[in-house]
């Protein structure tokens, strides 16, 4: 236990925000980690988040992170491996 | 039916070896298609209704009538939400039958429409679905040729449910079946995984999460049709419906005798479909696809295979996956993005959202 | 593989080569196991290195009273129960909430502890008991909607609450001669409410290496590198790996609104028995909203399943393989106890994923 995510906040609104990881959204309880900002990356557990994560960081640690950005930067996908 | 049972427990010990439960009752995982189904069919119908075409349990069933080789198909539509991102019923109904049709190397001709309708449902929803079925037909150029409808009282049958028989011509030559695979063949998959159960999932009522996600339901008869002429080395395909991925590959390894090596690097997997399998706590590999199909096809052919998927329109994301090997005993393993091994088994039948 | 995570691999296979005899980590969260087993890490590992799942998988250690009670109040008039999907399937004495609801009990799935108070301010004729389980990560949300609950007056709400705490159940563990562990993987989530340093005493009076590690491949292959180095160099030590969002500390707001709501007790761990201060119950302030008083429930007692060893599972005594119910009579579509229930149990991931080497 347990599982978490890194989100980015989008909106919020006193003690909850929507939060969007990869074009999924949920809406969370902040009361755990205080204020927060659009912009700004929270660890999400149960609908809460527990802790803020700067941004760059959260792009080094999280591997699903990285993969979409290298997407989006127009790396190889992962469709054009074969297995050897 | 639409999934095969592994043939011989002793010697497959990729399913469950415990005999058949007496069954007490029915539970909602019974009809996931997973591990509890299997039971289902293996300890309740299969004894009291078995024949030789039945036991195949294949996605559709083949026979001859008056010397022309057809295959038929059953299925039904409960999904809650009937409309969902990316589909609705009408639509998945439809795309389902015709490619259960399909994998059995069967050019679809007619499905049967039976709609049981509830008290109470509207008539711009039923409108809708109709419109929506009339599309989906005409895309995959089929007709719906016979059909029932009936209405059952309010609080029964959650807005409608939809049941549907498909008949098709088999293509002339093509035989497919788990008992065609050899060792050294690979797997084809024609496209990005975990897309319909997580949209569909993202509607539930009472699960505070909204997606993205597009349900990639679509008619994949002629993209499947297409391959099966052209190339003689295709020895199976299934659609990973439900029980994803892992139902497919498990099975391919129970049925076949043979071993499956799947390279999770290489299975295409969408950002957002990551992310949310990853938010409640699924293996993107046991979750639902209505746009997909596997095709396990001789080495020799696969690049050519890969090269008319990806020029169609269902196709543009295939990929090889994975391979079939000659290892003993047989078994279904995923080469991780790590290079880690672990064993891909079928999934239980409901799979619940985690937290921990 | 990526360079950082070969990196990590071939410092642990050194200082695994470096150590005589085996290497024995257990890690103590169910989240680990699943990460563990998914990727495969298992079979990168040097054959002296065992890794063992601890009682990590709050679901597992739930007591079979605690079930009892809840498939009790289930099938009650009038109730929706609202729980994490992680519950459905554990078994009771008298079934498990999945049966309850075949048999039309109203049992609601829901992702976080606000929908279930959502789901009781909506349906205001129903009485609506949330099922509060897990460790520490999960504690807080937990009392923040007890605390909500008390502030708006919601009526038709209750907490059947068995939130655990992982650090005496850890001490409970050294203690037991039974047991040997070398070195701890230490649970990420959990630390990042508790703290890395609610891991010293583990360290101090036992010295046992204690590593706080992330979840993804590399973090956790790093953090065994880590801990084999430690035992190689007799050496253990506390480390936090996954800074990014765990602080000595902890977060104090959370621990703080734990402290509000709950104080430590007693809990039964299915399968370790009866550890000291390692619950959390409602404090009287808040028994208005504790499903157990409302309803006059007591746990009900711990049944024996004879021959189910999960205890011995979660213990790292034995592998699930050497239980005699494994595989047999004890398979995911049919579980006998919680290590098989639970996708994060020990026995589920060892059968879904390791299952049968020639």
């Amino acid at each position: 236990m347990c599982l978490a995510l890194p989100a980015r906040v989008e909106h919020t609104d006193q003690e909850t925000a929507l939060v969007q990881m990869q074009g999924n959204r949920m809406e969370i309880c902040t009361v755990l980690v205080g204020s927060i900002s659009p912009g700004e990356w929270v660890l999400v557990h149960a609908g809460f988040a527990i802790a803020k994560i700067d941004a760059q960081e959260a792009a080094e640690t999280w591997e699903i992170l990285t993969e979409a950005a290298a997407e989006l930067a127009g790396d190889e996908p992962a469709t054009e491996d074969q297995p050897k | 039916m639409s999934r095969t049972v592994p043939k011989d427990d002793s010697s497959d010990r990729q399913s469950t070896s415990a005999a058949p439960a007496r069954l007490e009752q029915i539970v909602l995982a019974h009809g996931g298609g997973g591990e509890l189904t299997d039971e289902l069919i293996r300890s309740q119908i299969l004894p009291r209704l078995g024949n030789e075409i039945l036991n195949r349990l294949t996605d559709a069933a083949t026979l001859e009538l008056g010397g022309v080789r057809v295959a038929m198909t059953t299925d039904s539509y409960v999904v809650q939400p009937l409309f969902f991102p990316g589909g609705d019923i009408g639509r998945l109904a439809v795309c389902g039958t015709v490619n259960d049709l399909a994998m059995a190397g069967a050019e679809p001709v007619a499905i049967s429409l039976a709609l049981v309708l509830e008290e109470g449902l509207d008539g711009r929803t039923l409108e809708r679905v109709l419109e929506s079925i009339a599309a989906a037909a005409a895309e995959a150029k089929v007709q719906v040729v016979t059909g029932d409808t009936k209405v059952v009282e309010h609080g029964k049958a959650e807005g409608m449910y939809i049941t549907t028989t498909g008949l098709g011509r088999l293509i002339d030559g093509v035989s497919l079946g788990h008992d065609q695979v050899r060792a050294g063949d690979v797997v084809l998959i024609n496209g990005s995984i975990a897309e319909h159960g997580l949209a569909v999932l993202s509607q539930r009522k009472g699960l505070s999460f909204a997606s993205d996600l597009l349900s990639d339901v679509a008619p994949l008869a002629e993209l499947a049709n297409d391959l099966v002429r052209r190339f003689d080395g295709v020895r199976l395909l299934r659609d990973p419906t439900r029980s994803g991925l892992s139902g497919v590959v498990a099975d391919l390894a129970g049925s076949s005798g043979l071993s499956v090596e799947i390279d999770e690097k290489a299975v295409p997997l969408a950002p957002p479909a990551r992310a949310a399998a990853e938010l409640l706590g699924f293996d993107p590999l046991d979750v639902a696809n209505e746009g997909k199909f596997v095709a396990v096809l001789a080495a020799q052919q696969a690049d050519a295979a890969l090269d008319l998927c990806r020029q169609h329109r269902f196709g543009g994301q295939a990929a090889i996956i994975g391979r079939v090997t000659d290892r003993q005993p047989p078994m279904a393993e995923l080469l991780t993005v790590i290079g880690g091994r672990r064993i891909i088994q079928k999934p239980y039948g409901e799979e619940l959202p985690r937290i921990c | 593989m990526t360079e950082p995570l070969k990196d990590c691999l071939d410092r642990l296979r050194a200082a695994a080569q470096a150590v005589a005899g085996t290497i024995r980590i257990m890690e103590v969260c169910g989240t680990h196991t699943v990460a563990i087993f998914r990727h495969g890490i298992r079979s990168l590992l040097p054959a002296n290195l065992k890794l063992i799942s601890g009682p990590g998988c709050p679901v597992c250690v739930t007591s079979q009273g605690f079930i009892e009670a809840a498939v009790q109040l289930a099938g009650q008039q009038g109730m929706i129960m609202a729980t994490y999907g992680d519950m459905m399937r554990v078994p009771g004495a008298n079934g498990n909430l999945e049966r309850a609801r075949a048999n039309g009990a109203r049992v609601e799935v829901v992702l976080s502890a606000r929908d279930a108070l959502k789901l009781a301010q909506h349906n205001p004729d129903a009485e609506v008991v949330f099922l509060a389980v897990g460790f520490e990560t999960t504690a807080p949300a937990t009392a923040e909607v007890v605390l909500s609950a008390h502030r708006n007056q919601v009526r038709n709400f209750s907490v059947l609450a068995a939130h655990k705490r992982i650090v005496p159940a850890m001490l409970a563990l050294l203690a037991d001669e039974q047991v040997a562990i070398d070195a701890f993987l230490c649970p990420g989530h959990v630390s990042v409410i508790v703290g890395s340093d609610a891991y010293r005493p583990v360290v101090a009076s036992f010295a046992k290496g204690c590593v706080v590690a992330g979840f993804e491949p590399v973090q956790i292959m790093c953090a065994l590198a880590e801990l084999a180095e430690m035992m190689a160099q007799r050496r253990p030590a506390l480390d936090n790996t996954y800074k990014v969002v765990v602080t000595g500390q902890g977060n104090r707001r959370a621990q703080e609104m734990i402290e509000q709501v709950f104080e430590p007790g007693p809990a039964t761990w299915r399968g370790l028995g009866r550890i000291d201060h390692s619950g959390l119950h409602l404090k009287r302030a808040y028994r208005d909203w504790d499903a157990f008083e409302r309803f006059g429930l007591s746990p009900g007692a711990e049944v024996e399943i004879p021959g189910c060893r999960c205890g011995d599972v979660i213990r790292g005594v034995i592998d699930p393989p050497q239980c005699p119910l494994f595989g047999a009579a004890c398979t995911p579509a049919q579980p006998v106890g919680p290590c098989m229930v639970s996708s994060e149990g020990t026995c589920q991931a060892w059968w879904k994923y390791q299952r049968v080497s020639a």
